[in-house]
């Protein structure tokens, strides 16, 4: 069995970030992972986007055309991904940004205005963690506390932000689970 | 030790650490620059030395100095950047140095691009430098392989003295997987003492030892060309590497592939044995020394009708893959090289026009 993740922002929206806590919460269950970023001549607002590919078996062609899941942070990756999704995936969008929907009726569409959570749980810059434990919390691929537990183990070294995102997960885990 | 999660060029500076490795010289460049940003803060911690050269010109001669002291050395680069050392590499391979080159490819000729590629096939395999030469090659599929591979590498330097490549491409620098990192692999250093110019109150010593790729004695330098030549023969018996995969089987049509684009490969093998269809894989993971004899056996095996290379090049590898089967096989090539990698879908197709 194996799934593939896309997450798709514009750069500065901690795209990657999301994607290798989702990695790093896969691996700690024993699956094969892989994080693939597309890398590129761009700068700060620039497309950013990313692929986890999580395997029970050792996993052959990290290169993903049609992903399980997508995490669409922004308006160009909605409309440049939402096609690819395979039947039967999630589409997770940041309404917050984004106006539009992915006009698919065979995935599951989770709509969530991420940014504005994150602002009234403290700061935008939690964002990302609102729209990982969101999606987390809705395509059930990994343990949800262990995913918190790697959230926090990222932040370490900065522990005054660790109750901010604590915060972020917990809101994104709830509207998740009420929608 | 417990998995971490690493990119693969953070695992690479923290493979060499491992195996003892405390001098590191580099110049950045994408899609390799995270191994100079990773040992810039790793290797002080250990006592070593990161130092930025000016240029790779300039790089490939620091190489060159900790090597012919005897001192465990490795550089890391893309492409254009390998390009420059290559004069270098060349003297190196000359003075009988050990020295570890890790090529993280990109795209190219010229400046080319900065997505993954294995362009640079050619000149990691058959020169670069000038010469009579050849590095021994070694070419990862993914993460943990890169960092076995480069621990490795050391050790064969140093079992060769000369110099030892890790061809890898943007997209295993670039990606994270995780890694184990093996304490078996940190082999200590041999003894240096015949040939190092590590001065003689370090040894112990009263014999001269000089470092040097200048013959003008025409037996002198035929000589030292034959000394070369004989551990190039001796890498062909001890050190070839490889890997088959679905080779059990009654495939049809056989692909030989390397690196990234041999898990591209090996996933459109498992969609096609879903449908029936067996296609069998040869994986060199040596280059040089190339699996002349294992590529021969599993392309005149009956029931392989056909062999094609499927590469991130215009097609490189293919001329050894052709030089291998000697004729008993058609041989086809696949590649594409501007830096998108071909997906599994594109080389079913591919295969499927071959049956």
């Amino acid at each position: 069995m194996q799934t593939e993740i896309k997450f798709a922002g514009f750069g500065g929206q901690g795209i990657l970030l999301s994607a290798k806590l989702l990695a790093y919460a896969a691996m700690k269950q024993d699956f094969f992972v892989a994080w693939v970023p597309s890398y590129g001549p761009e700068m700060r607002g620039g497309t950013a986007y990313c692929t986890v590919v999580i395997s029970d078996k050792k996993i052959g062609s990290p290169i993903i055309k049609n992903p399980s899941h997508l995490v669409a942070m922004n308006r160009p990756s909605l409309e440049k991904f939402a096609n690819d999704v395979k039947p039967g995936g999630v589409i997770f969008i940041n309404s917050s940004l984004i106006p539009t929907r992915s006009e698919r009726d065979d995935i599951t569409e989770l709509v969530v205005p991420v940014n504005d959570i994150a602002i009234k749980a403290g700061s935008i810059r939690a964002a990302n963690i609102v729209a990982l434990s969101a999606f987390a919390a809705k395509a059930k691929i990994v343990d949800l506390q262990l995913l918190k537990n790697c959230v926090k183990d990222e932040f370490a070294a900065k522990a005054k932000i660790i109750p901010l995102n604590m915060k972020a997960f917990d809101e994104g885990v709830n509207i998740a689970n009420n929608s | 030790m417990a998995k971490v999660l690493m990119k693969g060029n953070e695992a690479i500076g923290e493979a060499a650490i491992r195996a003892g490795c405390k001098n590191y010289f580099a110049y950045p460049i994408t899609p390799q620059s995270e191994v100079a940003e990773y040992l810039a803060k790793r290797m002080p911690e250990v006592d070593g030395v990161f130092l930025q050269g000016e240029s790779e010109v300039a790089v490939g001669y620091m190489i060159f100095g900790a090597a012919a002291c005897g001192e465990r050395v490795m550089t890391t680069s893309s492409s254009p950047g390998v390009s420059l050392m290559s004069e270098a590499i060349s003297y190196i391979a000359a003075a009988q140095c050990p020295a570890v080159f890790v090529n993280i490819m990109r795209g190219g000729p010229g400046l080319g691009g900065i997505l993954p590629s294995q362009g640079d096939y050619f000149q990691a395999t058959k020169g670069g430098g000038h010469g009579d030469y050849h590095l021994l090659v070694l070419a990862p599929d993914g993460v943990q392989e890169a960092v076995e591979m480069t621990m490795k590498a050391f050790g064969l330097a140093e079992k060769y003295r000369g110099p030892v490549m890790i061809l890898g491409d943007g997209l295993i620098g670039q990606m994270m997987e995780p890694v184990e990192f093996p304490d078996d692999l940190n082999t200590e250093p041999s003894n240096k003492n015949d040939w190092a110019t590590s001065g003689m109150d370090t040894r112990k010593s009263d014999k001269r030892n000089l470092v040097r790729s200048l013959f003008l004695d025409p037996k002198e330098l035929n000589d030292n060309n034959l000394a070369l030549k004989a551990k190039y023969e001796q890498m062909k018996k001890e050190e070839v590497l490889y890997e088959g995969y679905n080779t059990d089987t009654d495939y049809k049509v056989l692909i030989v592939s390397y690196g990234t684009m041999s898990r591209v490969c090996k996933t459109s093998i498992d969609m096609m044995k879903q449908e029936g269809i067996d296609v069998g894989l040869l994986r060199p993971k040596s280059l040089f020394p190339f699996p002349e004899k294992a590529v021969f056996k599993a392309a005149t095996k009956e029931s392989c009708k056909s062999v094609i290379s499927i590469e991130m090049s215009m097609g490189q590898m293919v001329e050894d893959v052709e030089r291998c089967v000697k004729g008993q096989r058609k041989v086809d090539f696949y590649g594409e090289c501007g830096g998108d990698i071909p997906t599994p879908e594109k080389i079913i197709e591919i295969i499927k026009a071959l049956l």
